[in-house]
């Protein structure tokens, strides 16, 4: 059995940005574990710009932003495995791991960084009546298959969902040739930044239908069309307005699921509303030892804020790490952050009373609010309060608690709410 | 004549509403809520201009394309054409970030420029 201070599993953003600051705050033996042929996670394939312009303060590429730290960690002696698939984590955090070389991996890590990140809700989620004709796919298998594998899939194109993997891929498509006919989008609103439909949509003249969607896909062999129809707003379709449309390719931008089969087989507790793991401000999870960042724990917009959330993570490994109390968010008291009107969930759920800093807690809102006030209190006290012009959901927010405040509350949850 | 934008300067999108003079030029603008939204306006209705990005074809490497992106943004109008040039252009392996791929794309003194290796 191999023995390291700090296993992190997933080499993309997260995992990266994870191990290099652990690194940064003093722990010896890290390994990566990846399953790709190469580092850099899903940023590989988004070919566009518009990453970093937080954390760079520049714009950059998908590639280019992972490169950044792919050179870093390729600096230190943090061991990568690529080619490799973790299929277990058994109690006395032993990761399990399988590839080509090593056969069968078993390794004994003091902490374990979960960096999984997460994958695009498929079509059988969807329940859209029809055959499985080719041509019906996710718009990130579609982004993989012209930006990785360098070949179009299709020539007229219907995109359901108006996520922004779904409009980076209309114009990555349009500009490739195809005709893309229309993004449907089931909610009365688009779930991708403005910029994106300003100029992936707009730009190209592409039309966005919102309440919109497909109901059922036509063609047996290849897809031969879709039929479109509004939505009411329990957003089921409305008889009388089916319309038929012509299409070889179906894409799917229809939301993300963290991919938390490995969470969920070590026993770790899960948040219902964020599908990823219930933690503490360090993002340590509920087992001992166990952290989780990046998109495996919340699904984020913008990488710039994976990479500081997986910092947060690296740094509370290498203190659990250095301090070897298993039990630190175990024996100490713990606040409980709660959601309420109008606030969809937030992250991290619990806060250590023995905390050590200000605590950022992050959150995303159930509907678009305007100049509503987002307030956080505890007890009777408000610890936060600030208006905004605009809420959205697709815009991930965040709250700063300072220590001081953290300190004095007895007993009661923090709670975060919008009050119009 | 009147032209209807969405900023995108910040996530707040602020509908825009540009009076544009005969040639042109831009005469007011209101809806922004900030300084940003007129520069963004005034920007786009009298030089509008896109980061490209796309892939390349690529000889003997591990994989058949790499990514490229415009060293500036670009006029938007000339897109399709510089996406005609990317398009027809193939490199040989290996390839580093930041080699420059087509100098000078179609005159608009931007270069198309390697975003990975291969």
């Amino acid at each position: 059995m191999l023995k390291y201070d700090l296993a992190v599993i997933g080499g993309g953003p997260a995992g990266m940005a994870a191990a290099l600051k652990a690194r940064e705050c003093g722990v010896a033996k890290i390994i990566i574990l990846e399953r790709a042929e190469t580092l850099g996670g899903i940023l590989e394939q988004c070919i566009h710009t518009g990453f970093g312009l937080h954390y760079f303060g520049e714009e950059l590429s998908g590639p280019e932003y992972a490169h950044r730290f792919i050179e870093q960690v390729e600096k230190t002696d943090i061991d990568v495995k690529v080619d490799t698939m973790v299929i277990d984590i058994l109690p006395g955090n032993v990761v399990v791991a399988t590839n080509n070389t090593d056969g069968l991996l078993e390794i004994n890590a003091t902490a374990i960084i979960l960096a999984m990140g997460c994958r695009e809700r498929p079509r059988g989620a969807l329940d859209i009546p029809g055959s499985r004709a080719s041509g019906i796919m996710t718009a990130g298998t579609a982004q993989k298959y012209v930006n990785i594998d360098g070949y179009m899939p299709g020539k007229k194109i219907v995109i359901l969902g108006s996520g922004d993997i779904g409009l980076i891929m209309a114009r990555r498509m349009t500009l490739e040739g195809a005709k893309v006919e229309m993004v449907c989008e089931l909610m009365p609103y688009s779930g991708g930044l403005t910029r994106n439909i300003v100029q992936c949509l707009d730009d190209l003249g592409i039309p966005l239908k919102l309440s919109c969607t497909v109901i059922k896909t036509h063609g047996i062999e290849r897809l031969e069309g879709v039929t479109i129809a509004n939505v009411d707003e329990h957003r089921k379709p409305i008889p009388g307005t089916e319309q038929f449309v012509e299409c070889d390719t179906l894409l799917l931008s229809v939301g993300l699921i963290p991919e938390n089969e490995l969470t969920r087989m070590a026993g770790i507790i899960i948040d219902p509303v964020t599908n990823g793991a219930i933690v503490d401000e360090y993002r340590q999870t509920s087992r001992p030892g166990v952290f989780a960042c990046g998109n495996v724990l919340q699904v984020h917009d913008l990488v710039d804020y994976v990479t500081q959330e997986s910092q947060i993570a690296g740094e509370g490994a290498a203190k659990y790490i250095q301090s070897k109390s298993k039990s630190r968010s175990r024996s100490g008291k713990c606040i409980h952050v709660k959601a309420q009107n109008g606030v969809r969930y937030v992250v991290p759920q619990n806060i250590n009373c023995t905390t050590d800093g200000d605590v950022k807690i992050y959150f995303r809102v159930t509907d678009i609010f305007k100049n509503a006030k987002i307030v956080v209190t505890a007890g009777d006290k408000v610890l936060y309060s600030k208006k905004k012009k605009k809420l959205a959901p697709g815009e991930m927010e965040s709250v700063p608690i300072k220590l001081e405040d953290i300190k004095k509350i007895d007993k009661q949850d923090i709670i975060v709410r919008v009050e119009a | 004549m009147k032209r209807e934008l969405v900023c995108v300067s910040c996530p707040l999108g602020c509908p825009l509403s540009v009076e544009l003079g005969e040639n042109g030029d831009v005469l007011s603008v209101t809806g922004n809520t900030c300084p940003r939204g007129k520069k963004y306006a005034e920007d786009e209705c009298t030089n509008p201009v896109r980061m490209l990005t796309s892939t390349v074809k690529v000889n003997g490497g591990k994989l058949p394309v790499v990514p490229v992106k415009t060293s500036a943004p670009i006029p938007k109008g000339k897109m399709f054409d510089c996406m005609k040039v990317i398009n027809n252009e193939v490199v040989d392996a290996p390839i580093k970030i930041g080699d420059v791929i087509i100098c000078n794309i179609c005159d608009t003194g931007v270069d198309i420029i390697a975003t990975n290796e291969v």
